[in-house]
């Protein structure tokens, strides 16, 4: 009954969504003027029946219904509830829901809050997302129901994939999605600034907060997803430049540059197409990450629905919507009005160097990640990974950086780099003193070398900005800048040292056994077997102690063996000092030898100096993005605040 | 300083459209395309790379590429201890000893004790077994993994490589391969 109330909600908000395209559409016509008061309810109750469709989707999974096929092949009843939970969306069928719902809800919310735009801007922009939705929705109703029966009903479900049944992926795709989808809003608000030919600072204002809460959902995602592989996969690396992992950072990219050019154009009123061919670039990066791990046409370790008939229908969405998008900025930005020019040192002159750079990063992954594809339409098989990765992208990276450390600093329109070239000695000094402090300890390669050595001054020379600034008084969008450019400095010090100065060592030991790594004495205590709800496992007890007469503590890796479905899986145990952290894998029970009473086992452990800093960098970097939405947002009720007791004094006084 | 021309040049703003035709083209042809996913070496039909590798374990001679074009055709499998199909293969190679073939090893990234271990449990068809303890022979071979099983000839060309364990169907095929190796 749920899940024909779920399928049920989700007919009829595709059907609103078609309705909020068609009134939308002829909103904007002299004729159907009327119909334009009934896009902003539709929307909202759109959102709302996808939203319903949803928990229905969730109700379903929590109580096991294993007459529900996506339930049956994704869950089984003796799983944790929470896995349960978040089952719903670790499958393709219910993530495509998520994706709907966090759309739908996105236009809802838009059409309650947005006042600031021109009514027809905001017409053509509902209309835009209702139109991205439909296709989704069309996606969802024909190609992956996820409410659909099986008949007859099975005694068991087959199980969610081990690897996913960690509590940090229970959150890391909804707030994925927040971003990816986030993203949608600003590809509709470029559609409706295209349509209606209004490009300017209220439209960059009104774009800004999408944007910014989409990328802030997009960091902590990335940078939850990368500690998720990190600690899950048990291979000790935290980026593989994996397709699904590149899925995620291609957007993140655009929506860097997007955001940093919504910040000239709303100041300055300048890069007016830029911008809004960025906004059309994100979303479409988002569409494109999810197309390629979908479509099984990328093989990846996580891509899970491996099927060419979705991959032709997303195609064709991709193929309407974003084909759709260009042609339309092809045909309109020409007559885009020029924005206002610009020196090249100027405030305006960094931030294009910085959406230059980003998006030659953009276009090196992207390209990076395709290779393989054409290489293998023209009949040869390679894989691309770090190798290509790392220096392309840091050829781009590195200048990026050394703009940011002038950039925030420079004035708007036209400075001097004399001006604010004395500040920048110390940020200087530093790199050049990290360089050689670094070239000193020696054995470092040259890309950690430079990432060390630049992220000391980077640190530095983001706190500048504050310099002379009452911090009361400073505004929130200026805090946020600081932090999240300073967070960048500290996740690039986290990387560098990672892969400058981390100690790995696979050893076979036997009990009482201590081995050292890096700092660490690692003993192997025990190693017994413990059970949980849905699996059993080996647990070794390891006592680890730093440097000679350091406190003795315990460590717990796991071999864990799941039964539904059979897996193994290495539960890593991690040990985080201020420092670093320690990592150890439990591997299996090495033959014995001829003569050997005891059996030895496997211990992988790796000590990686600074390395949680990455993550912490990470947070850091969307920390800075939610004080400047915080400051945005604030500012805006304000405004509002103060329109309406204009308007209510107003009222009162009989005009 | 000059002023930054704000204004893209008209072709320009069509390169987004083109490159994205650009990916649907690439994209349509991949996913029409059946895909296979095992790498093939490129060395099929090709001498085998010189490489003379250290004896894997004590009283049993390691493996110099000039042994395999001593005018016999030969097997090569390439393994490991760490390797659980090569656990599942252990019997088929184990029949084809019997056969009279003569099988090489090369041991990729492993130990002397967990390889004895591995050979004590699962049988020992190998008459040389040579230690690639980087894997720089295996790689030079072109094999993507492991195991991996090479038919090569009486002059040293390799003429068929198997990707994947040996399964009991597999062994009609095999012998097949190194009959024609032979001739």
């Amino acid at each position: 009954m749920i899940a024909e109330l779920g399928l049920a909600a989700l007919w009829l908000a595709a059907a609103l969504a078609a309705l909020q395209l068609v009134s939308g559409a002829l909103g904007l016509t002299e004729r159907g003027a009327v119909l334009g008061g009934a896009v902003r309810p539709v929307a909202v109750v759109q959102g709302g029946l996808a939203l319903l469709a949803f928990a229905c989707l969730i109700y379903v999974f929590s109580v096991t219904d294993l007459s529900v096929k996506l339930v049956a092949l994704n869950s089984h009843s003796m799983k944790p509830l929470v896995f349960k939970i978040a089952g719903a969306w670790g499958n393709h069928e219910g993530s495509m829901l998520l994706w709907v719902t966090v759309m739908g809800l996105g236009g809802a919310f838009v059409a309650l809050v947005e006042k600031r735009l021109p009514e027809r801007t905001m017409l053509a922009t509902l209309a835009g997302q209702a139109f991205v939705s439909l296709g989704f929705y069309a996606f969802l109703l024909f190609a992956s129901n996820p409410f659909e029966r099986l008949s007859p009903v099975p005694m068991e479900g087959n199980g969610l994939n081990p690897l996913l049944q960690d509590l940090g992926l229970a959150f890391h795709p909804p707030t994925l999605y927040l971003g990816y989808v986030g993203l949608s809003i600003a590809f509709s608000f470029a559609i409706g600034a295209l349509v209606t030919r209004e490009v300017g600072p209220a439209f960059a204002k009104a774009m800004r907060p999408w944007v910014l809460g989409a990328w802030i959902f997009l960091t902590v995602g990335i940078t939850a997803g990368s500690y998720w592989a990190y600690y899950e996969l048990g291979w000790g690396g935290w980026w593989f430049w994996d397709p699904v992992e590149n899925a995620s950072l291609m957007p993140w990219l655009a929506a860097t540059a997007l955001l940093h050019s919504c910040g000239v154009l709303a100041a300055r009123n300048a890069l007016r197409a830029w911008t809004i061919m960025l906004g059309v670039v994100a979303f479409s990066m988002s569409m494109i990450g999810t197309f390629l791990v979908r479509s099984g046409i990328l093989t990846s370790v996580h891509a899970f629905a491996v099927d060419p008939q979705r991959g032709t229908f997303i195609l064709a969405l991709l193929a309407i919507y974003i084909g759709g998008a260009l042609v339309l900025f092809g045909l309109r930005a020409a007559t885009v009005t020029e924005g206002e020019r610009f020196a090249f040192v100027s405030r305006e002159g960094a931030l294009v160097v910085n959406n230059v750079m980003l998006s030659a990063i953009l276009g090196i992954v992207l390209f990076g990640t395709l290779y393989p594809l054409f290489a293998e339409a023209m009949g040869a098989k390679v894989s691309v990974g770090p190798p290509y990765f790392n220096p392309m992208s840091a050829l781009f990276a590195v200048p990026m950086l050394v703009v940011l450390m002038v950039g925030p600093l420079l004035r708007w329109r036209r400075d001097k780099f004399g001006r604010v070239g004395r500040g920048l000695v110390i940020p200087a000094m530093l790199v050049v003193a990290g360089g050689i402090g670094v070239l000193v300890l020696g054995g470092v390669a040259l890309l950690p070398w430079i990432g060390l050595a630049l992220s000391v001054g980077l640190g530095w020379a983001s706190l500048l900005p504050l310099k002379g600034r009452n911090l009361r008084r400073t505004p929130l969008p200026i805090w946020g800048m600081v932090v999240a450019h300073f967070g960048i400095a500290v996740a690039l010090f986290g990387m560098s040292s990672e892969s400058a100065f981390s100690v790995e060592k696979l050893v076979a030991v036997r009990m009482g056994e201590v081995t050292q790594v890096g700092p660490w004495g690692v003993k192997l205590d025990t190693v017994e077997p413990v059970a949980g709800p849905n699996w059993t496992a080996m647990e070794a007890r390891l006592l680890v102690r730093y440097g000679i007469d350091g406190k003795v503590t315990r460590m717990l890796p796991q071999s864990r063996s799941f039964w539904a479905p059979p897996q193994q899986t290495s539960e890593s145990a991690l040990l985080t000092r201020w420092n670093g952290q320690l990592y150890a894998v439990l591997g299996g029970e090495a033959p014995k030898v001829d003569g050997e009473k005891q059996s030895r086992w496997q211990l992988r452990l790796w000590w990686k100096p600074f390395a949680p800093l990455i993550w912490i960098g990470g947070l850091l970097i969307a920390l800075g993005g939610l004080l400047a939405l915080l400051g945005r947002v604030a500012a805006d009720v304000r405004r509002i605040v103060a329109k309406d007791k204009i308007a209510y004094r107003r009222e009162k006084q009989g005009r | 300083m000059s002023d930054l021309p704000a204004k893209a040049p008209r072709w320009a703003i069509w390169l987004p459209l083109a490159l994205f035709l650009g990916f649907v083209a690439l994209v349509i042809v991949g996913l029409y395309r059946p895909a296979d996913r095992n790498v093939a070496s490129a060395l099929v039909g090709k001498s085998m790379p010189q490489f003379d590798l250290p004896a894997a374990l004590p009283g049993r001679p390691g493996l110099d590429s000039k042994v395999l074009a001593n005018g016999k055709p030969h097997l090569v499998n390439v393994f490991a201890s760490w390797c659980i199909p090569c656990r599942v293969e252990a019997p088929q190679l184990g029949a084809l000893a019997k056969a009279g073939v003569p099988i090489e090893g090369i041991s990729v990234r492993d130990t002397t004790e967990n390889l004895q271990g591995f050979l004590q449990t699962n049988g020992d068809p190998f008459q040389r077994i040579g230690a690639d303890d980087d894997g720089k022979v295996q790689l030079a071979l072109g094999s993507s993994g492991v195991p991996e099983t090479y038919v090569v000839d009486g002059k040293g060309t390799i003429v068929y490589q198997h990707i994947g364990e040996i399964r009991p169907e597999h062994l009609g095929l095999l012998l097949d391969k190194l009959k024609e190796a032979g001739q």
